[in-house]
């Protein structure tokens, strides 16, 4: 099992957000998890990559470590990625520059040899082709005056780079036209694979009709209240998620 | 380091190195000469003599003096630090051996290590960057490089007691036309005392076939340094002049009042660079040095350019705004700074664009970076005058806190007199986001590498603007005053 999340509770100025969660993902398998704005989805990805600012209980192992110990820079290290709702603009800092060094900082704590930046063009060109980005896209500084969509497809771009173990990506169909979001998913669907688990945050079913997932949970009030396969997106499609805070919370991951 | 240890984002690795050493702190037992401590005419009359100066410099000093003792010390400035008694300040102090160097070979071979220290070589044959190099020590200059190879083209370079004996027509010409000794106390303080510093020459239609470079040390306890520099660019004359500063850790503070003067006459072009990495205090704010320096130039001829282009990491307190007289038409001034600010140091800096010209242009760009309990503030002024029909300016003011004990403050004047003037003013402030930070580290970026490549992200505008290998010593300079100082 690569993440195995149990009983995780995070506070924010005494306000309970996360009520208890579990969960359970495997090496290969993509689950999404769905809700009603304010279910605490976000807040959950925020845990994950060590935010700052959180209450946090419970306990959260990945590939046999205790996550919630790590840095964030450590987690990153450790393979965990997140593809942010709302990524930063870093004016001044060149976008192939930033990535060249993100790669490089998780090679050099994996003790891998640095690429220097005719290897890592080369590899960043190759990826590019995935989000259908072009070069222009590397030379301007990271996110600064990027549409919604250029920074959807500059978040699954670093994912392509930065080939993590486990990716979150949080509400990565918002804001998107269905041409972006079919470029998007296209990128997604091309890294899922064997050793790749992928949490897909999302409002909307959707996204789901283009990343399938293996699993579907529905989260609500902190805690996820239902677990089930691509069809119970379907349903809760065509009847909201109005019903989804009554069944008991006790029991649901597998 | 005496952030809030709770401050979050921030590790205890990070907070160490917080205290770590300045780099340039040492001091280099050299054989000094010096004159007593105070001020009084006859400590001018000494200083004077020593340099073998004529009749009308003596006179201007003397004249320089007698004003200032009627001026007071200006407050208006936003810095705090207690009295400065100008009494307890030794005015000159000369670390050259007795006998006159007759080539680089011979130079104090103490003297050279120092500079070896400094990373900075004064032998011409070892030097590959092709930059020449004049090194002030205390009061003094002590060597220049790459004289000969100048004088060919007929640039002259030399320190300015050198142009005093040598060029003394030049210098009286010029001394004094951008920068008057009334022009404000610190600059008339330095009219009467000042020691040497570098000067420089460009005739006609010549485009100096290498940077010039001063290098400025302060090394004597209790030491003031008043370093005067001018620079001249003839017709169509082009420079690039770079100076870098240090000073060797004291715990008391040290006095630089500099003045630096530049002509630029028809179609000329100054482009003058400053890394400033003066000893800015421990880490509770003791010691340090106090950097009060005038800097104008004047762009007197038609078409004429003078850029100031200055990274500012170091002293205690910076008390400096270059500025440009716009005099001839279609002349344009720029100011493009990096202002650092880290533990207690203050700075209050800025730019002066004075618009008599017709058609002339001025961009101010200041980027201002506090950290620890430093305070930061951008004091500018645009005049544009009657005269000046069509004249605009663009200033950008941008600040950037990286915790919460810092400060940030702007005070722009603008002063438009002719209706034709164009001034635009930007301005913004911003903190080190954690949201920034958070995203670098998502992605495996260690913390204090995020920090550093946020802020160099900050500061690209000007670093661009700065010669090739300088922009690289100015990044290290800024990474490493920063190092710690987040939280």
């Amino acid at each position: 099992m690569m993440l195995k999340i149990e009983e995780l509770h995070a506070n924010i100025e005494d306000k309970e957000i996360l009520r208890g969660v579990n969960l359970e993902l495997n090496a290969g398998e993509v689950h999404a998890i769905m809700g009603p704005n304010g279910s605490g989805k976000s807040t959950l990805a925020s845990v994950l990559i060590g935010r700052e600012g959180y209450e946090v209980s419970g306990s959260v192992t990945y590939e046999g470590q205790d996550l919630l110990a790590l840095s964030p820079e450590d987690r990153a290290a450790a393979g965990v990625f997140l593809a942010f709702q709302h990524p930063v603009e870093i004016p001044g800092v060149g976008n192939m520059y930033f990535m060249r060094t993100a790669l490089n900082s998780l090679r050099r704590q994996r003790g891998q040899e640095e690429l220097d930046p005719v290897d890592f063009l080369a590899l960043a060109q190759e990826r590019m082709t995935l989000v259908e980005m072009d070069q222009s896209f590397m030379n301007r500084s990271v996110n600064e005056g990027f549409s919604g969509g250029e920074k959807k497809r500059n978040e699954i771009l670093q994912m392509a780079i930065l080939e993590p173990k486990l990716a979150i990506l949080d509400e990565t169909d918002s804001g998107l036209d269905i041409d972006a979001l079919r470029v998007v998913a296209n990128g997604v669907n091309a890294l899922r694979s064997e050793g790749r688990a992928m949490l897909v945050i999302t409002h909307h079913q959707r996204l789901l009709d283009y990343i399938v997932p293996d699993r579907v949970h529905v989260m609500a009030a902190g805690q996820i209240v239902r677990s089930g396969d691509k069809d119970l997106a379907v349903e809760l499609e065509e009847h909201g998620y109005a019903d989804q805070g009554r069944p008991t919370p006790v029991g649901v991951t597998r | 380091m005496s952030a809030p240890t709770t401050a979050p984002g921030i590790s205890d690795e990070v907070r160490e190195l917080a205290n770590q050493d300045y780099k340039y702190g040492f001091v280099t037992d050299l054989e000094t000469e010096v004159a007593p401590k105070g001020l009084n005419e006859d400590i001018i009359r000494l200083i004077s003599a020593k340099k073998n100066e004529p009749d009308w410099l003596l006179e201007w000093r003397l004249r320089a003096y007698r004003h200032w003792t009627t001026l007071t010390e200006p407050t208006w400035q936003h810095v705090a630090y207690g009295p400065v008694d100008f009494q307890d300040i030794i005015y000159y102090a000369d670390p050259r051996p007795k006998k006159q160097v007759a080539s680089m070979d011979e130079v104090d071979p103490e003297m050279r290590e120092m500079f070896d220290k400094l990373g900075i070589s004064l032998g011409e044959q070892e030097r590959l960057s092709g930059v020449a190099v004049d090194a002030i020590v205390d009061s003094v200059s002590v060597a220049t490089t790459f004289k000969e190879k100048l004088a060919d083209v007929g640039v002259i370079f030399c320190s300015f007691s050198e142009a005093v004996q040598n060029h003394p027509d030049l210098v009286r010409k010029y001394l004094g036309s951008v920068v008057p000794y009334k022009d404000n106390f610190f600059a008339c303080l330095n009219a009467a005392v000042f020691t040497d510093g570098s000067f420089c020459y460009i005739p006609k239609g010549v485009h100096c076939p290498m940077e010039l470079s001063t290098y400025f040390r302060i090394n004597a306890a209790d030491t003031g340094q008043f370093e005067r520099t001018l620079i001249v660019a003839e017709e169509g004359a082009y420079v690039s002049y770079l100076e870098g500063c240090t000073a060797p850790v004291r715990d008391k503070n040290q006095m630089h009042a500099a003045v630096v003067e530049l002509v630029a006459l028809d179609d000329a072009q100054i482009k003058y660079s400053t890394v400033q990495n003066w000893y800015p205090g421990d880490a509770n704010g003791n010691g340090g040095v106090y950097n009060f320096v005038t800097k104008r130039g004047m762009a007197a001829g038609r078409n004429s350019k003078i850029s100031w282009t200055q990274v500012e990491t170091g002293s205690a307190i910076t008390w400096k705004y270059p500025g440009v007289v716009l005099k001839g038409d279609n002349s344009v001034g720029e100011f493009y700074s990096v202002a650092l600010t880290a533990r207690h140091q203050q700075a209050d800096t800025g730019s002066k664009m004075v618009h008599i010209g017709k058609n002339t242009k001025s961009t101010i760009i200041s980027k201002a970076i506090s950290a620890g309990h430093g305070q930061n503030t951008y004091r500018g002024l645009v005049g544009i005058r009657h005269s000046a029909a069509g004249a605009r300016n663009f200033t950008q003011c941008d600040s950037l806190l990286i915790g919460k004990d810092c400060g940030a403050h702007t005070f722009p004047y603008v002063e438009v007199k002719n209706p034709t003037g164009q001034v635009e003013h930007e301005a913004s402030t911003s903190k080190i986001g954690e949201e920034q930070l958070l995203y670098c580290r998502q992605r495996g970026i260690p913390e204090e590498e995020a920090v550093s490549m946020i802020v160099n992200g900050f500061c690209r505008e000007v670093f661009k603007m700065l010669p090739m290998e300088f922009a690289v010593e100015a990044q290290k300079l800024l990474t490493v005053s920063l190092e710690g100082s987040v939280g």
